[in-house]
């Protein structure tokens, strides 16, 4: 075979994005087909019932229940803060009161003369969904959302935790190869998505939590940073809940390893952006890989990547990246893949791939399955 | 089928793994079926190309190339077979290529029914990833956000004690029609449901959910407050999840069009092919298919049959897990060499974000065969749990086992009664050496008295079951002459004693009358040649305090069949099986039984 095929993440500088955007429950959609929307703008909203509140009106002041009515300062859809009033006995010719406060805010729903009660019913709790990113409505979900597009780049990570959130882009690292540690974080930081190169230490997450930061991207963390994170240890990666108050995507793998270059100048070339990103990992069939959106505006769909399958063959000139050890994360140029299975120090017979490394020039040979193909 | 079973000649099969596509050519030569060769490429069900079709085309690809023949014209099987540059007759495939199984659980209170639930979801192998209750503190709207985020691949609803109250199931089952969930891998089948709750409430439910969902309703799990019944739950999420996930995957819709008869879930047929050597030789069996996220273990003791799905289990999507349920200590003391535990936790997760690549070093080889040995052995703890007897047959826990967490069931794996220990998968089928595949099904199985150790040559008894559907003659011919690979016998007393003091001795006929007497000291492993083909009489007698099935001290005779390793004398100690505690002698013993089974070609030094 003269080419093999690997399979690899999506790193586009200009493509279509379509994010649908859906509430968990029935309700308003707020924007219309075709309008412009920002990130922050909330496209669809409801409101969650608020819970029921029952007061025993006529045991708190002692009255009949035929009379209630008699001595509430409320009817019925009237609003009320916690512990006002909402009904008054006097005696003694009005010397002294007793009054019964609401136990919460909320609205009197109704007023029983039968049994003396008097429902309150907590605010409700109001569901919002925002745009996410910055585009335009391309679909209207009724009751339920909307299909938000855009054009602009899109960076699939390989792993990642926490959820959506958005901030302007800050190139932290100076080069895709340096360690993001706590000394390069500061407040000016606080609510931006910052870049480092390629680890990302436990120190410098602990930072970025301290300054607000929203978000981290860098190419590789350590397993124990991660559990340290967390709190437990991941099994199965399934991400995105996480409420750490920063969301972090990884776009390489675990351990000190380079971002890849054109990931790197990517985002370099879009710092100062508006991006939007989200941690959320399922790996497993039916994948979900954490990404990063940073939209563009003036662009049409006619300026867009196209992938094409040619992409995804690995040939004589392909650079590569090594994905396992020994040179763990290194890049390589293809030399030559050879036909035939050979063995290798495990004593296993492979298929390999020849390569040339492109730090030191050594050629050598590997499992054409501990390789993946990337673009410089 | 477009052509009659006795004209195929030509069989092209493929099994659709989680992480890797294998394709086999069977071909009729001489009059007999047998396997011509395999092709593998990675399991195609991620980004950029999700669909499982790309993989098995490039699986095809590999083999057209390795036999310089043509099966495919463009995206098209040249089906039937033309002449011997081009076609085959039939297509068949099996898939699991769905991978783990990850859950939901629902009850009305999250100490009681949702606990029990969760003790049936973990108990049938799945990950739970939420437990819902009506009590747990979270908004309805907070529940059906999370309900679709985790796109569970299937929900047990429980709740209530049987006649009782309906109203909060009832409630759980609108908040999860209000979710309406999506199965994560696409819209082609709808969300199974188990309900397995209050009885009188199972028609509200059916309400709800019957439309939207794939729901079953089974026994309660919770049927009094005093009692818990978790089999039929755990045995109905087994069934489920085999017919409804597992071989489901991205272009799965696509596969079906392509193949000659229905797709078959590889647990399926691999437990074909296991009841069918059960069957034909009269024996009691346990084989083990490690994958790349679940480990399947199948047995048959006493003419029943059993199988479970290990769905979190297996190489690469979950090895993780398995990493995160034996626990560091328990995979590093396989390894004869020390490991920076930074260093061994990212290449685990490396290894799950990239699950198609293979150890290149020696070392790498050694720890992946230790995650092995703990994925199979906890595989084969859920396996020995769950195969408590014939289907339906309900097992009750009291509040009392339930607390305590003992399963008071009793398990039909007896160890001292298996005949054949069977292994497949990957990491078995091609481990460099057979001896190392030996090895590591002594160490996760840890195998009683007398018991034969075979692998599946190259991983194929997937395909071979399938094929058995079709063409069972093609079938039993191809799974004699090219699949099962014998490894030899494992003689392995029960009971523990002091490193270099008398254990057992071993006198063995072969049938040139050729005889050897050899005593084994307790904590070794001792090889006595006995090739493929050839088996030898036996007579195995155990000093006092050790029992080879017969009681401490007596001698059993027997037939013990060769192997690529021979016959191998195991006196480690059973129940308990302990390495030792200290470091350094650990190393010692584990170098120790290395070069006595000439596991890998670097012993002593692995730096």
């Amino acid at each position: 075979m003269a080419n093999a095929y690997t399979p690899g993440l999506k790193v586009s500088e200009k493509t279509v994005i379509a994010k649908e955007r859906r509430l968990p429950l029935m309700g308003d959609v707020l924007v219309k087909k075709g309008s412009r929307v920002k990130y922050s703008e909330i496209v669809a909203k409801t409101e969650l019932p608020g819970n029921v509140e029952l007061i025993n009106v006529v045991n708190r002041l002692s009255i009949d229940p035929k009379e209630i009515r008699d001595f509430m300062l409320k009817k019925e859809g009237d609003k009320v803060r916690k512990g006002e009033a909402i009904a008054q006995s006097s005696s003694f010719f009005g010397m002294f009161t007793t009054a019964c406060p609401a136990p919460c805010e909320g609205t009197i729903e109704s007023i029983s003369c039968a049994t003396g009660q008097v429902v309150l019913r907590q605010n409700p709790t109001p569901v919002e969904v925002a745009a996410y990113i910055d585009g335009i409505v391309d679909e209207i979900l009724p009751k339920e959302g909307i299909v938000v597009k855009t054009i602009g780049t899109y960076i699939q990570g390989i792993f990642g935790v926490g959820g959506e959130t958005v901030g302007e882009l800050c190139m932290v690292a100076s080069g895709s190869s340096m360690i993001l540690d706590e000394k390069h974080i500061n407040d000016s930081h606080k609510a931006k998505i910052i870049v480092g190169g390629a680890l990302v230490t436990a120190a410098a997450i602990k930072k970025a939590q301290a300054c607000k930061v929203a978000g981290i991207i860098a190419g590789g963390i350590d397993d124990e940073t991660l559990k340290n994170f967390l709190g437990y240890d991941l099994g199965v990666a399934i991400t995105g809940n996480e409420n750490k108050g920063i969301t972090i995507v990884i776009t390489e793998g675990f351990g000190n390893i380079n971002m890849a270059g054109k990931t790197f100048e990517l985002l370099k070339a879009n710092a100062g952006k508006l991006t939007s990103i989200n941690g959320a990992t399922q790996i497993r069939a039916g994948v979900i890989r954490p990404e990063i959106i940073i939209p563009k505006e003036n662009t049409n769909e006619k300026d867009i990547d196209m992938q094409v399958e040619s992409n995804l063959l690995m040939d004589a000139g392909s650079t590569i990246r090594i994905i396992r050890v020994p040179h763990f994360g290194e890049i390589a140029t293809v030399v030559s893949l050879p036909s035939e299975p050979r063995q290798i120090e495990t004593e296993a017979k492979v298929r390999v791939v020849e390569v040339k490394l492109e730090s030191s020039g050594e050629t050598f040979v590997l499992p054409r399955a501990n390789v993946e193909l990337i673009e410089k | 089928m477009h052509i009659p079973k006795e004209k195929i000649t030509s069989i092209l099969a493929t099994d659709c793994g989680s992480t890797t596509t294998k394709a086999i050519l069977i071909e009729k030569v001489d009059g007999v079926f047998r396997l011509v060769k395999r092709g593998e490429a990675p399991t195609t069900v991620e980004a950029p190309i999700e669909d499982v079709t790309q993989g098995v085309f490039n699986a095809i690809t590999e083999l057209e190339e390795l036999v310089n023949r043509k099966f495919l014209d463009g995206k098209e099987l040249i089906k039937p077979k033309k002449n011997d540059k081009n076609g085959i007759d039939i297509y068949i495939s099996t898939s699991s290529a769905g991978g783990g199984l990850q859950m939901m659980v629902a009850g009305v209170v999250k100490s009681m029914t949702g606990e029990s639930a969760q003790r049936a979801a973990l108990g049938a192998g799945a990950i739970v990833m939420d437990v819902i209750a009506t009590n747990d503190g979270r908004l309805p709207h907070e529940e059906i956000e999370r309900i679709r985020h985790l796109r569970p691949d299937m929900i047990l609803l429980a709740g209530g004690i049987d006649g009782g109250t309906t109203e909060h199931v009832a409630k759980l089952a609108e908040l999860i029609a209000a979710a309406d969930p999506k199965p994560r891998l696409g819209i082609s089948y709808k969300l199974p449901i188990v309900y397995v709750g209050n009885n009188k409430a199972a028609d509200l439910v059916k309400e709800r959910l019957g439309e939207k969902t794939a729901l079953d309703i089974t026994d309660n799990l919770r049927p009094t407050l005093e009692t818990e019944n978790l089999m039929p739950a755990r045995h109905k999420i087994q069934a489920l999840f085999l017919h409804h996930v597992m071989q489901q995957a991205p272009g799965y819709n696509k596969l079906m069009k392509m193949t000659d008869v229905d797709i078959m879930p590889t647990p399926g047929a691999v437990g074909d092919i296991m009841q069918l050597i059960a069957k034909q030789k009269g024996i009691q069996v346990v084989g083990a298919d490690i994958g790349g996220a679940t480990t399947d273990v199948f047995s048959v003791f006493q003419g029943i049959y059993n199988k479970t799905v290990s769905a979190n289990y297996g190489m690469s999507y979950s090895i993780s897990n398995v990493f995160v349920d034996a626990g560091l200590d328990n995979i590093m003391r396989w390894v004869p060499f020390t490991m920076d535990e930074r260093d061994l936790r990212n290449r685990i997760k490396n290894k799950m974000i990239r699950p198609t690549t293979i150890p290149y070093l020696l070392k790498e080889l050694i720890v992946e065969q230790a995650v092995a040995r703990e994925a199979l052995r906890l595989s084969f703890d859920q396996h020995k749990a769950l195969a408590v007897g014939l289907k339906g047959v309900q097992k009750e826990r009291t509040i009392g086992d339930a607390l305590s967490q003992v399963d008071s069931s009793e398990s039909l794996v007896n160890l001292l009664g298996l005949n054949m220990l069977i292994g497949s998968g990957g990491v078995l089928s091609h481990a460099p050496r057979r001896q190392q595949t030996a090895m590591m099904l002594m160490d996760s199985f840890l195998p009683e008295g007398i018991t034969q150790l075979t692998v599946d040559s190259i991983f194929m008894m997937p395909q071979l079951g399938v094929l058995a559907k079709v063409h069972p003659e093609a079938a039993i011919q191809v799974f004699e002459k090219d699949c099962l690979v014998y490894l030899g016998t494992c003689i392995a007393p029960i009971g523990t004693g002091k490193e270099g003091k008398p254990c057992i001795n071993v006198k063995l006929k072969k049938s040139n009358g050729h005889e050897v007497d050899v005593d084994v000291p307790f904590g070794q492993i001792h090889i006595m040649a006995l090739p493929v083909g050839e088996s030898a009489e036996v007579t195995v007698t155990p000093v006092r305090g050790f029992d080879m099935g017969e009681g401490s001290a007596a001698r059993v005779s027997g037939t013990v069949h060769g192997g690529t390793t021979g016959v191998i004398i195991d006196t480690r100690g059973r129940r308990p099986f302990e390495l030792p505690k200290d470091n350094a002698k650990r190393v010692e013993k584990l170098l120790e039984w290395i070069k006595a089974m000439d596991l890998y070609p670097k012993y002593p030094k692995f730096e």
